[in-house]
């Protein structure tokens, strides 16, 4: 546990001396509140037409046009810029060769991932903290609800461990962080349109590839609702992941 | 404190180190010799519990290096050949850091953290980013990292590597003053240092161990015959024929001369006496000025391109 703090105090101090955790979550601020703004827009549009029009007025609702759809944003935009973060957590080692000493000190192995995971994680929590600004914005305007926004939350949390724990595992493929950037974003996007695929297959295999989509588990989570498998796909995914890692990195040593 | 028993790594079909076999006891100071890629590092790394061997097994501290890895890591310091550390760091941040994983408490810390850089001489770079830092204030962290705790086994990789002459002087004296509490193995190219340093030498080549011995032992046992260097003032035909009949002298060779124009020979005498005394009396007798004669003994280096091409002679 103490070990576990020292990695992860250790991995956070350095996202932050090092400008790559600020551009993070100043750029996924600032593209989540475009489409935030751009979601806002629609809603404004609509309104003025239910003004003329009341029978469309119940179908306005600004906790499931903005909110709801900004933590699907959210989410999106994760998919896409997380690789960022996750391509150091092992490919610098290597690269720079401290590697060497951090697997000679007297740590566990798992020590070192745990320490390494729930330092991205807390990097993330930080952005998805900033992030609450904007459902806080609209709540100004609107009366909403909190609990389907904590559950989006925790949804957008759960995604965000998955990928720490399967970007991770990219990292331990290569001291290269480009490439392990690249084999990050390529798998984040497969989990994450494969559910898109489903329709195109046949039934079995169709309900297989909507199970394993990030977006598919993502959204029921976005929409406020928690399903208890939804949360399990995500813990597993991720279990499995850093369980993965902790191989690959034990397979580093034996190579040498 | 460190049995290494039949020790063998392959990388694939590349056989790193092979049936490697030696013994450093406490509190001494081996020295770890040997040409690039003979082994060095791969050895190093499997006592520190980097890596697990192919085969053999090595005990440090009466611990298993593969079966009690974690055991024993937390009784060895290392200091890897390139000192990979992390450059965004400060040198105290870092070695704060190290000392938490070493697992030294949060009230022990500053003192312990204060105590190596005080050792190491790092104190005054204290606040500066590793980053920042010149090659040699770099090893003298990487030292301090690997005091930390105090270790009972420290290993060293080619630990004065890319300094000046005068931070080499610093750093041996640091490792000098080591040997009394710390059993210490120490890589290096550099030969004058394992006979300034090390009590004890193993010389590896190609993955095998070649020799195992004092420095001064080595010397003495690579050496068939005793040298002498000579400078004389006399004429040269007569010199050379009157040292050649000296009982006990094998060969006689001029060498040049040195600047003031004497002749300067080189003598082999037989390994049982010492031949200096005669050679000095025969000259003076003679009526020819001696100039210098001293003993000629291999240097370490001789003796490790010796053994190192012998071996290589043997494989061939």
């Amino acid at each position: 546990m103490r070990s576990i703090y020292a990695v992860f105090k250790r991995e956070v101090k350095a996202y932050f001396t090092l400008p790559i955790a600020y551009v993070m979550i100043g750029g996924l601020l600032f593209i989540v509140g475009l489409l935030y703004w751009m979601s806002f827009q629609f809603f404004l549009r609509d309104s003025f037409a239910a003004m003329r029009n009341p029978m469309m007025a119940s179908d306005l609702d600004i906790s499931w046009m903005v909110v709801s759809a900004t933590i699907s944003t959210i989410g999106v935009v994760s998919v896409f810029t997380l690789p960022l973060l996750t391509m150091r957590l092992w490919a610098e080692e290597k690269r720079t060769g401290t590697v060497e000493l951090l697997l000679t000190f007297p740590l566990r192995d798992s020590s070192i991932v745990l320490g390494k995971f729930f330092a991205g994680l807390a990097v993330y929590m930080i952005l998805l903290l900033f992030s609450l600004l904007y459902p806080l914005l609209a709540g100004l305007y609107a009366h909403l609800d909190p609990g389907p926004i904590l559950a989006g939350y925790l949804g957008t949390l759960l995604l965000g461990a998955t990928l720490f724990a399967l970007g991770f595992l990219c990292s331990t493929w290569t001291e290269n962080q480009i490439v392990a950037c690249a084999i990050a974003w390529a798998s984040f996007l497969f989990f994450w349109l494969i559910g898109h695929a489903a329709d195109f297959v046949g039934p079995g295999l169709g309900k297989l590839f909507t199970q394993l989509s990030f977006a598919k588990h993502h959204e029921n989570f976005a929409k406020g609702v928690i399903e208890t498998q939804d949360v399990a796909y995500f813990v597993l995914f991720t279990v499995f992941c850093l369980f993965l890692t902790l191989r690959s990195i034990e397979s580093t040593r034996w190579r040498g | 404190m460190i049995e290494v028993d039949h020790l063998s790594k392959y990388y694939g079909p590349v056989t790193a180190i092979r049936d490697l076999s030696f013994s450093v006891e406490q509190g001494e100071v081996l020295g770890f010799l040997g040409p690039n890629g003979a082994g060095k590092t791969t050895t190093m790394r499997i006592l520190t519990g980097f890596m697990p061997a192919s085969s053999g097994r090595a005990v440090v501290a009466g611990y298993d290096v593969f079966a009690q890895a974690l055991e024993v890591r937390q009784r060895v310091g290392y200091l890897p050949e390139n000192v990979p550390l992390y450059r965004e760091m400060t040198v105290s941040s870092y070695l704060h850091f190290v000392a938490e994983v070493k697992g030294i408490t949060r009230r022990e810390r500053p003192r312990k953290v204060g105590e190596v850089m005080e050792l190491c001489g790092v104190h005054e770079m204290e606040r500066r980013l590793i980053g920042n830092l010149s090659k040699g204030y770099r090893q003298r962290v990487g030292l301090a990292q690997a005091l930390l705790n105090d270790p009972p086994v420290l290993i060293l990789d080619e630990p004065t590597v890319g300094l000046d002459p005068r931070q080499i002087i610093d750093i041996r004296q640091t490792i000098k003053n080591l040997r009394h509490n710390h059993t210490v193995i120490l890589s290096t190219h550099i030969l004058p240092e394992v006979s300034m340093t090390c009590d004890r030498v193993v010389i590896i080549n190609d993955g095998q161990v070649v020799a195992v011995d004092t420095p001064d032992n080595l010397t003495e046992r690579t050496q068939p015959n005793r040298s002498i260097y000579l400078e004389v003032q006399g004429p040269e035909a007569a010199v050379l024929a009157h040292l050649q009949s000296l009982p006990g002298v094998l060969t006689v060779a001029k060498n040049g001369a040195n600047p003031s124009g004497a002749a300067v020979y080189t003598l082999s005498t037989t390994k049982e006496r010492d031949m200096r005394a005669d050679v000095a009396r025969a000259i003076v007798q003679q009526g020819w000025q001696l100039l210098e004669l001293r003993a000629v003994r291999l240097s370490l280096e001789e003796v490790f391109v010796q053994l190192v091409t012998e071996e290589g002679e043997a494989h061939a």
